[in-house]
């Protein structure tokens, strides 16, 4: 099976320092791939890469992303255009910033529906009714009139959800989905990503710091480093046997309210100072 | 007892409702809240956004005047206390905000906010004993002629942990303090604090939504919802039998890093509410 995300020996740099080295990895269809690490590891700036919304401050110094075989990096921006947020969509971190203040929901939802998938208003708002109901909202009728402030957080969560959806993508690059909501909430709001992600059989990246997120959703998963790939491979295997010291310290570091008589250990100083040296950080 | 709240209860005006004339109604965000702490002793405060746990707080440092029930300090009752008769007893309340960024003056050096600090209680604001303290927390002498933008989070959140034991308190309230820090960082800050709070016998009321801290830092726990407790005993106790549902679901709902087939599908499936 072709991988239906391809990154190639992908490189980024600021203008002081470089911030992705040499990064590869693979996402098969239908496979939900974990990108971990601490700030300031490249995981976001793997994702915005691919999103083709890499600040204006960073620069790709080499490599390639191969979208279902097209490198997404050598193509016209007009093409480029005509795959992001249809073929490859975004469920951001933060809901209530993502969310236009001002506008409606049904609006929103629709604007892709009508804009992307050519739909007349009519129909776009009979298929964001849908969408609703399948990200398991009450009411959607009632919720379509209304302005993002006036939803709870997992609300609105659960409203780009259905946006990132909507136009049946074939990627979705999920950005901390639920770092900012209650445990009760996310445990939902996971379960939801996972379900839909299922039916649709929509390959996932998953950006996130939480080893627990990472071990109840995703089938494998990359640890990064300071811009590297330390570690990949199948969750359940990293997870019981790391490899890469610094897996083995991250894990370490991890509150576990069922082992509360394990004390918490930092990320060692010299492991840190040996990590760097290697990269050439 | 150091500090125990009788039956508190706290209004606040309801500003979603629109009045012409006339009071606006009340919305109540405390509701008949007990608590006690010893000097020495570490409770969580545990419940979700909007559970009354950063406004039981702050109530126990009597920044909010309770509406109804008793605040008392030391048997003293301050429920009503004006500021004369707060002020000798603000130093010995302190708290600790949960993001340093928007809590640390970006305009003044990590020396004069801790020096701003002391001299306000009447301490000893010299560079040598502003050294001291941040060497105590873990930060280079160095740091007193820092910006708060020049800190790492993890740094920045130690200044604001500086700054409360600075004074040396007897009591203090930490809001969410390690939430918006890596989880290398969450344990050097959660040593630290364990560290001072061991020495300097503080009482701590510890507000936290991640229930897997609490269970490693605080023995006692108490969990809110909806402004009210609905559970609260030894954390070892309530973790091990929990007499609520809701206390059981917010267990339940951690995710730990292991996979742990069925976790996602254990609980039926909520539709929200609009």
């Amino acid at each position: 099976m072709s991988p239906v995300i391809d990154i190639k020996n992908l490189s980024a740099r600021t203008a002081v320092s470089p911030i992705l080295r040499d990064v590869s990895l693979s996402v098969n269809a239908g496979e939900v791939m974990a990108l971990v690490g601490e700030s300031g590891a490249g995981k976001s700036t793997i994702a915005k890469a691919v999103l083709g919304i890499l600040p204006a401050g960073i620069k790709v110094t080499g490599g390639n992303i191969f979208f279902e075989g097209t490198d997404l990096l050598a193509l016209a921006p007009a093409k480029l255009r005509e795959l992001l947020g249809v073929r490859i969509a975004l469920i951001p971190q933060d809901p209530l910033t993502s969310l236009n203040p001002a506008r409606r929901i049904g609006d929103q939802l629709t604007d892709g529906l009508r804009l992307r998938a050519g739909l007349s208003r009519k129909a776009a708002f009979d298929r964001a009714l849908s969408l609703l109901n399948d990200v398991h909202i009450r009411e959607p009728e009632r919720v379509l009139q209304r302005y993002p402030h006036e939803l709870s957080g997992g609300m609105r969560q659960r409203v780009l959800i259905a946006q990132a959806f909507s136009l049946n993508p074939h990627v979705i690059i999920a950005d901390e989905p639920t770092t900012a909501l209650d445990v009760t909430v996310q445990k939902q709001v996971l379960r939801l990503i996972r379900d839909m992600q299922r039916e649709h059989r929509t390959t996932l990246l998953f950006v996130t710091h939480d080893l627990g997120v990472v071990a109840q959703i995703c089938d494998r998963m990359t640890v990064l480093y300071g811009g590297k790939v330390l570690e990949q491979g199948a969750t359940a295997e990293i997870l019981q046997n790391p490899q890469s010291p610094y897996t083995r310290a991250l894990l370490a570091a991890s509150p576990r309210y069922d082992q509360p008589e394990q004390s918490l250990k930092p990320v060692p100083e010299a492991l840190i100072a040996e990590l760097r040296r290697e990269i050439g950080m | 007892m150091l500090i125990e709240a009788r039956n508190i209860s706290l209004d606040v005006p309801d500003m979603g409702h629109q009045v012409l004339i006339g009071q606006r109604r009340k919305l109540r965000i405390l509701n008949n809240v007990s608590i006690s702490l010893k000097k020495g002793e570490t409770v969580g405060l545990v419940g979700e956004s909007g559970s009354g746990k950063t406004s039981l707080g702050r109530s126990l440092l009597r920044l909010y005047e309770p509406s109804e029930g008793q605040l008392l300090f030391e048997g003293q009752d301050i429920t009503h206390a004006g500021p004369a008769q707060l002020k000798p007893l603000r130093r010995r309340m302190q708290m600790i905000f949960q993001d340093p960024q928007s809590s640390l003056n970006p305009r003044h050096t990590i020396g004069n906010i801790l020096a701003t600090a002391l001299k306000l209680n009447g301490m000893d604001a010299g560079e040598t004993s502003i050294a001291a303290i941040l060497d105590r927390v873990g930060l280079p002498s160095s740091a007193i002629r820092r910006y708060p933008h020049q800190l790492s989070g993890g740094q920045r959140q130690r200044v604001g942990i500086a700054r409360a034991v600075a004074l040396k308190p007897d009591f203090v309230v930490a809001d969410e303090i390690v939430s918006g820090l890596d989880v290398s960082t969450q344990a050097q800050v959660l040593d630290l604090l364990r560290g001072l709070r061991d020495e300097m016998g503080l009482a701590l009321a510890f507000i936290s939504h991640d229930l897997s801290v609490v269970r490693y830092l605080c023995e006692r726990v108490v969990i809110m919802k909806g402004g009210e407790i609905v559970e609260e005993g030894q954390t070892a106790e309530v973790f091990a039998r929990p007499r609520t549902d809701f206390t059981r679901t917010l267990i339940a709902s951690i995710p730990l890093p292991e996979v742990t087939p069925g976790w996602l599908d254990e609980t039926p499936l909520e539709r929200a509410r609009p």
